[in-house]
């Protein structure tokens, strides 16, 4: 028995991660738009008895260049409302926790924090948030309000780079957060009273104005949706370099992580913590779980993934290539690095299949049940909420009245 | 026989849901939704309908504390509910105002998808700087661009669910390709947007959602016309709502639409008991539920425009005028109007009947449409859409979430029985559900012509 299970997580975005997932046999790339399709996926990483499913969201289409569009016809496009799609999945699944990305540089923080509250509401508590800013200049041209940031080929070079280019978005998101966390507590739990003796439905001074003013907006509350069953839905991000890992710092419960090896683990988190120390964040109080993410390929046989991931390759054309670290091989070669990288200091994963749903599959059939033997995972789920799941507490509002 | 079209709302806010009755459940829990929707689908209702929130409503400064508040954002809990349903068309109020339209076609475009083509969006505009409050944009319109910019919302929608044609997404392993080049390409230049790029979403198994208005203004009644295949109306009482009707109808041959093309559908509440003598006792017992003292008193506030907490609610009204000031019951659109000319006809009213402000404050409330036995029910129902008062109705239901269970056990059979109402859905679209004889899909006109017959 290891000292304390891991956390695993599935980022479910189109066919899967590889640019030629949709092409791969027993992909189904015609549906990728219904309904099915979602559902089927999630009741698999729900018997796999997983954290949460991420679903990737963008307002713009699809392209192959972080920070422009591309005219490729060779890769999925095409994408549904994160959120809806979620919200969706909730009355199909019980335990699993649901995390939709929602774009924070264009729109609203009201509509995001009610959107969000509806899908705690709606799931029971499962909900959970990625905020993300908008990569590409190129959505600003589809709102037609403000220009943002455009990444230049000289910024890619480097995470550092890309992230000091957008760091006014980043700077902006937090806010954004900010104000969405404050709708989230406008309604203290008990507000709702039905007093018939004086007719109040409300009890009033417990719904609370948020009067947010940050640099980029205000936000005048209260919320029209009540607290919802987590109170706060966690809220998970993605960070590459110092000014993402701030964003997290401020603003995120769980921060998604792209180290390429244990030692570069041991390097991020030591960034990561650096972040949280400079902000005054006090993680007794507010846990920040430091996951990473891995784009996987897995088979049980060994030295079918690579040959699975070669032929993938040749039909895009190109290699495989990710932000993240790739893993190629099998289930038990993947539990034993999860491992090795955990005793790193990292508390979970994200895992970002390559193929749907053979490799979902392959995590929830091989990699779990491989985890479960060592101890390392659970064998049934012990919450019913996402907060419950990843070991946080459900927070008091910060209106809460006292005494 | 004309056909009649029924759909359903969960209200829950305002002063139509009785929330001290001991079988009023949550407002805001997924089960009472669920519910709801699963009722009226036994029912072969048309399609459930959500209002949207944008802001609290506040009385004196303060949340209005007396009515049922706090709801969810409604798109996502239709998206919720199309996994529990398979026919029902699932409705929202999505506002033109304190959105855009990239944002908003491609959510409808979405719940269409997951719905398998039942999603409809009623298309609002706002223009108080109360709501802007909450929202980036803040600010608010003035009452001429209001229309000026829901048309431009719409039609920028139109473009972006046109900007995929049925067959750019190939999904061709064989050849590779996925997408068409150029798929979701647009660009619209006009005076409210100016936006350009790609879009996300292939459009649904409707093509375009169906499209809901509900503006009861000259100019609302002409978008309606041009635009709406359901339009939502106040006029529940016979007369008014002919008027109506025929106005609404008479302006579609403009656009080259058909009479059919429209439906109207007034909002409309039925009380249903054994006897109807059952029915009027229970309508006056949800009457003075739904205005207590309290509720008389701040209703009259919001008329009189100042604080009348002194006044005994079971008192003649009171002696003083009103004056003009907005901090009463501040985003309740009903007392946006002539504060002098309502309270003389109150007052006027109150003498000619000797009521008390409670009793007044029930009697101008109005009374549900429909009360009585469910064969009295069904035959008012009918004889209303028979006769050319609508094409049927949007029911609220006084109690959430089980307020319709006698609508639908016992009137619905009844329709069916006349043969005015479906036995079951023929289709498995809303568009459908609406014009059984026309097609599923709507696509730009330019379309249609673009693409082979």
């Amino acid at each position: 028995m290891t000292d304390t299970p891991l956390h695993l997580a599935v980022a479910l975005d189109g066919a899967g991660w590889h640019p030629a997932a949709w092409r791969a046999a027993g992909a189904r790339p015609g549906e990728l738009l219904s309904a099915a399709y979602w559902a089927g996926l999630v009741a698999e990483a729900e018997r796999g008895l997983l954290d949460y499913v991420t679903f990737e969201d963008a307002l713009g289409l699809q392209s192959a260049a972080l920070h422009r569009p591309d005219d490729r016809t060779d890769q999925v496009r095409g994408s549904l409302d994160a959120v809806l799609l979620a919200a969706h999945l909730a009355p199909l699944t019980t335990r699993i926790g649901l995390v939709p990305t929602t774009n924070v540089t264009h729109t609203e923080p009201f509509h995001v924090g009610t959107g969000i509250a509806t899908l705690d509401h709606a799931s029971a508590g499962r909900a959970g948030w990625r905020p993300q800013i908008s990569s590409r200049a190129a959505d600003a041209g589809h709102f037609g309000r403000r220009a943002t940031p455009q990444l230049t080929d000289d910024d890619l070079t480097g995470p550092e780079s890309i992230a000091a280019r957008l760091s006014p978005l980043f700077a902006e998101g937090a806010e954004v957060v900010e104000a969405v966390r404050r709708l989230w507590d406008s309604w203290e739990d008990d507000a709702e009273i039905r007093d018939v003796a004086t007719g109040r439905f409300l009890d009033r001074d417990k719904v609370h104005h948020i009067d947010f003013r940050g640099t980029h907006f205000s936000v005048k509350g209260p919320s029209i949706t009540p607290r919802s069953p987590q109170g706060a839905p966690p809220v998970v991000s993605l960070a590459h370099a110092s000014v993402p890992y701030r964003f997290a710092a401020l603003s995120s419960d769980v921060v998604h992580l792209t180290p390429h090896d244990r030692a570069g683990t041991s390097e991020v988190l030591a960034e990561v913590g650096a972040a949280v120390e400079s902000t005054g964040r006090d993680v007794r109080e507010r846990p920040l779980l430091r996951f990473a993410d891995l784009l996987v390929l897995l088979d049980e046989e060994p030295g079918a993934a690579g040959r699975r991931r070669a032929r993938l390759d040749e039909s895009a054309g190109t290699g495989l290539a990710s932000d993240a670290a790739i893993f190629t091989g099998t289930p038990g070669d993947l539990a034993d690095l999860l491992l090795d990288w955990r005793d790193a200091g990292l508390d979970g994963f994200r895992l970002r299949p390559a193929v749907l749903p053979h490799d979902l599959t392959a995590i929830t059939r091989g990699l779990v049940p491989e985890l479960q033997r060592r101890g390392a995972f659970r064998t049934a789920y012990g919450a019913t909420t996402l907060r419950g799941h990843l070991g946080l507490a459900r927070p008091a509002g910060r209106y809460a009245s006292t005494g | 026989m004309r056909q009649i079209h029924l759909a359903a709302q969960l209200p829950g806010i305002h002063n139509v849901t009785v929330w001290s009755d001991p079988r009023s459940e949550s407002q805001i829990a997924i089960d009472s939704f669920v519910r709801l929707a699963r009722t009226v689908e036994r029912g072969k209702f048309d399609f459930f309908f959500l209002a949207e929130g944008l802001r609290l409503r506040e009385h004196k400064g303060q949340v209005y504390d007396l009515d049922i508040a706090g709801r969810p954002e409604n798109l996502t809990v239709l998206s919720a509910l199309a996994a529990v349903t398979t026919h029902l068309g699932l409705a929202a109020t999505v506002n033109a105002t304190y959105n855009e339209p990239y944002e908003v076609a491609r959510r409808f475009a979405t719940l269409d998808h997951l719905s398998g083509g039942r999603a409809a969006w009623n298309v609002v505009t706002s223009h108080d700087a109360f709501t802007g409050e909450n929202f980036r944009r803040g600010g608010f319109l003035t009452e001429a661009d209001r229309y000026s910019r829901a048309a431009e919302f719409l039609s920028v929608a139109r473009v972006l669910w046109d900007s995929w044609a049925a067959d750019d997404l190939r999904a061709d392993a064989a050849s590779g390709v996925f997408a068409r080049a150029g798929a979701g390409r647009f660009a619209h230049r006009g005076r409210h947007f100016d936006i350009a790029g790609r879009f996300t979403t292939p459009p649904g198994p409707q093509g375009h959602p169906v499209i809901i208005q509900s503006g009861e203004s000259d100019a609302g009644r002409e978008f309606a016309a041009s635009e709406a295949e359901v339009v939502f109306s106040k006029h529940n009482r016979l007369d008014a709502a002919r008027d109506f009707y025929r106005d609404v109808k008479r302006r579609l041959a403009t656009y080259g639409r058909s009479p059919d093309d429209l439906l109207i559908l007034p909002t409309a509440n039925a009380v249903v008991a054994d006897t109807d003598a059952e029915a009027a006792a229970y309508a006056d017992e949800i009457a003075r539920d739904l205005v207590s003292p309290q509720t008389a008193i701040a209703h009259l506030e919001a008329v009189w425009g100042r604080d009348l907490s002194a006044y005994d609610p079971d008192g003649p009204l009171p002696g003083v005028e009103p004056q003009d000031d907005a901090h009463f019951l501040k985003g309740h659109s009903v007392f946006r109007r002539d504060r002098a000319a309502t309270a003389r006809q109150w007052r006027g009213l109150a003498a000619e009947r000797g009521l008390s402000i409670r009793e007044l404050v029930i009697e101008v409330g109005g009374r549900p449409t429909f009360v009585g036995s469910p064969r009295t029910v069904a035959d008012a129902i009918d004889h209303f859409v028979q006769t050319e008062g609508a094409d049927g109705f949007v029911l609220v239901p006084h109690l959430t979430p089980g307020g319709l269970d006698d609508v639908v056990d016992r009137v619905v059979p009844l329709l069916q029985e006349k043969g005015s109402f479906r036995a079951d859905y023929t289709g498995t679209t809303l568009r459908n559900h609406l014009r059984p004889h026309s097609g599923t899909t709507r696509r730009a006109v330019n379309e249609q012509k673009a693409s082979p017959a």
